[in-house]
């Protein structure tokens, strides 16, 4: 028997121990089928920016025939839910308990004040507590009144005419709806879990139980101790994976503009980043109650808010975008992203790859170096 | 009884603290997660590279151009020359946003006609792409008004005036920052309690305690005041970071805010325990704290609103500890919000937090292997 040929079979026994012991406590196959499952229906469902609906108080102090058919254009748009009130006062009251988000109130010289050169003023009150929310909201309303504008002019048989008209087009998200972006998204927070979970504790274990001692008497070598963990869960994960992109793409309904294989690719290069980093926190931490306290810290909040999931990373300040180049998920994300909503875009994939490459590869060079065969 | 339950709770504070990593875990990170975060979470728009094709060379298009670039939201790319060039610079991110001006753009304003702008928008991050279609606007708009004033025109008969309460200059900080003490706080809560009954399952001395005449609650106060006290001082350090050093205003009483940050400990030190009591082993532990912690956030309306979610998965947050937390957070420090107000987020945190604790007792002596 050659060299080659028995280190295959050394390592396709350790990796028979793995999915043994995979058998034996369900909870791994859980991390790699159930979480992604469960999580991406949880969110896919409910994570989403696109403010519809929005309770809002009407308040004209004096109804008229013109407060009216302003009302009517709030009325008539699928952003707000328009409730009347007849006091700046009651509507006030209902900001404060939360029961309306913003408050628009027509004054009673509302009708007059038209008519004079100096327009009437629109009173818009919002609840800047939410502050994305209330921009949103000001856009809308903005929106709204633009419609009233037009209708108004159009009603009096003229155009309406302003110095400087706005055009503009959406590319790769016409509709704006940002379930298209934040899908994506989730899978790259979700793989970042279940790559650290499936791995954060493999190596911890057998370190703590003793069990590595005796894998060291072995002819197996580190580098063949390292493989052997981590292709078991490589097939697992991969095995989520695939059910998460099916998930977005047959039931939430994001359009995949770039190719299938290239989207595995790219994740296959993600996931054993992700196992990389679970393999380095286990093989660093030596006891798996450490192992899982770094778990916790590092890999759910930072792929959460550093990756650019849902914060726009070019919005943080240059010392925080330092850090996020260290988030393997930043980088699958702005991959995914591009790969589903803009297509194979190899000026975004190539870095962004690269980059993946170099994090796996200090990863797991460092698990090896930190994993010798010594005792402490 | 409480001589036992302090010698059971040295004995957690040691099995914390005496392990030189597991002493760096807790205290460390996050701090410095509360840094990276604090300044990471924000909506407000900044550094948006934008690019700009102005096939007009007449002062009108500058003017307005200036008023785009001048923006602290927006930071000029480059200048482009052909509609060709838009494709690859919006494609490889490196314009979010393109300005496109007709030939005849000034030539139409001076003669008193509209003028078309067309902006083009990479829509791959929708709110960012829909926050930089609002502020284009409200530019444009501004520049409209400007115009019309200044050219004797017909203004539009009515105007908006807006008043943002509570956070006049829509900060999202403002909004963000209670958000991560209450996200930083959970995290604390689970890596104290998650794995603490579950590690000593494991090792079989959770027997050893059963059997030491310590009584299910004794365990359960012994194992519960650890975490509660380093949630409270973690939580306190926070809040102190939050309103020195983030400048986030504290308007209402401490005492309604500590109420809260209690009683959501106790929520949260109760679902740790027990999901750690559930688990036979580390890895479901591990796996159980993620499987609460991750939904906990993404559900608590910390990034997206608790209104847009659809009906039955905001049914099922009304489980979820940290959903009622962030309103008490957000309602004391900007809103200053009463007690009584609060009262309604009060409850059902004290709800979970006794439900779960009692069902982490049950679970230490009808979970055995």
């Amino acid at each position: 028997m050659n060299r080659a040929d028995s280190s295959r079979m050394r390592l396709l026994g350790l990796m028979r121990k793995e999915f043994l012991q995979i058998r034996r406590d369900p909870s791994s196959i859980a991390i790699a089928f159930l979480m992604p499952l469960f999580l991406l229906l949880l969110f896919g469902y409910g994570v989403s920016l696109d403010s519809e609906h929005i309770p809002i108080a009407l308040v004209a102090e004096q109804p008229s025939a013109s407060t009216a058919a302003f009302s009517s254009s709030f009325r008539q748009s699928r952003y707000f839910v328009p409730h009347e009130y007849a006091s700046t006062h009651e509507a006030e009251q209902a900001l404060l308990a939360g029961r309306v988000n913003a408050i628009v109130v027509l004054r009673q010289d509302f009708g007059r004040q038209l008519r004079q050169n100096e327009g009437a003023p629109i009173q818009l009150i919002i609840n800047g507590v939410d502050a994305n929310t209330a921009r949103i909201i000001s856009g809308y309303v903005t929106g709204a009144w633009g419609k009233w504008l037009e209708h108004a002019a159009l009603e009096r048989g003229q155009k309406l005419e302003v110095p400087v008209q706005m055009e503009q087009r959406v590319w790769f998200n016409s509709e704006l709806r940002s379930r298209n972006f934040l899908v994506p998204g989730l899978i790259a927070v979700i793989m970042t879990l279940i790559g650290a979970l499936l791995t954060a504790m493999v190596m911890s274990r057998e370190w703590e139980r003793g069990t590595m001692e005796a894998l060291m008497v072995t002819p197996l070598s580190m580098l063949e101790v390292i493989l052997g963990k981590l292709l078991p869960y490589f097939i697992l994960g991969i095995g989520g994976l695939t059910l998460s992109v099916a998930m977005a793409l047959y039931l939430f309904e994001v359009p995949l503009r770039g190719s299938l294989w290239v989207l595995f690719a790219m994740s296959a290069l993600f996931l054993i980043t992700a196992l990389g980093m679970g393999l380095l926190i286990s093989t660093v931490a030596k006891s798996q109650f450490v192992a899982g306290q770094v778990a916790i810290i590092a890999t759910f909040l930072p792929a959460f808010l550093l990756s650019g999931f849902i914060f726009d990373i070019g919005s943080m300040p240059p010392f925080v975008q330092l850090i996020t180049h260290v988030i393997a998920a930043r980088y699958y994300v702005a991959i995914l992203q591009t790969v589903f909503l803009a297509g194979n875009d190899w000026s975004v994939i190539v870095p962004n790859a690269l980059a993946l490459v170099l994090l796996a590869a200090i990863f797991l060079g460092l698990t090896l170096r930190n994993a010798r065969k010594r005792l402490e | 009884m409480l001589k036992r339950i302090i010698a059971l709770m040295l004995k957690e504070f040691l099995a914390l603290m005496k392990d030189k990593r597991s002493r760096m875990v807790l205290v460390g990170p996050p701090l410095i997660q509360l840094m990276v975060f604090g300044y990471a979470a924000t909506f407000d728009l900044k550094h948006v590279p934008f690019a700009v094709f102005n096939e007009d060379r007449g002062p009108v298009s500058r003017e307005l151009l200036a008023g785009i670039g001048g923006a602290p939201a927006f930071n000029q790319a480059r200048e482009i020359h052909h509609v060709s060039e838009i494709a690859p610079l919006v494609d490889g991110k490196e314009a979010l946003l393109v300005v496109h001006l007709g030939p005849n753009f000034s030539a139409d304003i001076l003669s008193g006609r509209s003028a078309d702008l067309q902006i083009i928008v990479d829509g791959r991050n929708s709110n960012t792409a829909l926050l930089t279609i609002n502020y284009v606007r409200s530019i444009v708009d501004d520049f409209n008004m400007d115009w019309i004033r200044r050219h004797n025109g017909t203004p539009p008969p009515a105007h908006i005036e807006t008043r943002a309460w509570f956070n006049p200059n829509l900060e999202s900080r403002w909004f963000f920052l209670p958000g991560i003490v209450g996200l930083l706080t959970l995290m604390v809560t689970m890596l104290v309690t998650a794995l603490s009954v579950a590690r000593e399952r494991e090792n079989g001395t959770f027997d050893q305690l059963l059997v030491t005449p310590l009584r299910p609650v004794e365990i359960l106060i012994g194992k519960s005041l650890p975490g509660f006290i380093i949630g409270m001082v973690e939580a306190s350090v926070i809040i102190l970071a939050a309103v020195f050093w983030f400048k986030v205003p504290l308007l209402g009483h401490l005492g309604t805010l500590y109420t809260g940050i209690a009683l959501f400990l106790l929520s949260g030190v109760g679902v740790g325990l027990m999901i750690s009591s559930f688990a036979v082993t580390q890895q479901q532990g591990l796996l159980g704290a993620f499987i609460f912690m991750v939904p906990a956030i993404i559900l608590s309306g910390f990034a997206t609103p608790i209104r847009n979610m659809p009906e039955i998965v905001q049914t099922l947050t009304l489980i979820n500890p940290m959903r009622y937390f962030l309103i008490v957070l957000r309602g004391v420090f900007l809103e200053d919000l009463s007690f009584t107000i609060l009262l309604h987020q009060f409850w059902p945190m004290a709800v979970i937090g006794l439900a779960s604790l009692s069902m982490a007792a049950w679970l230490f002596r009808h979970r055995m292997y």
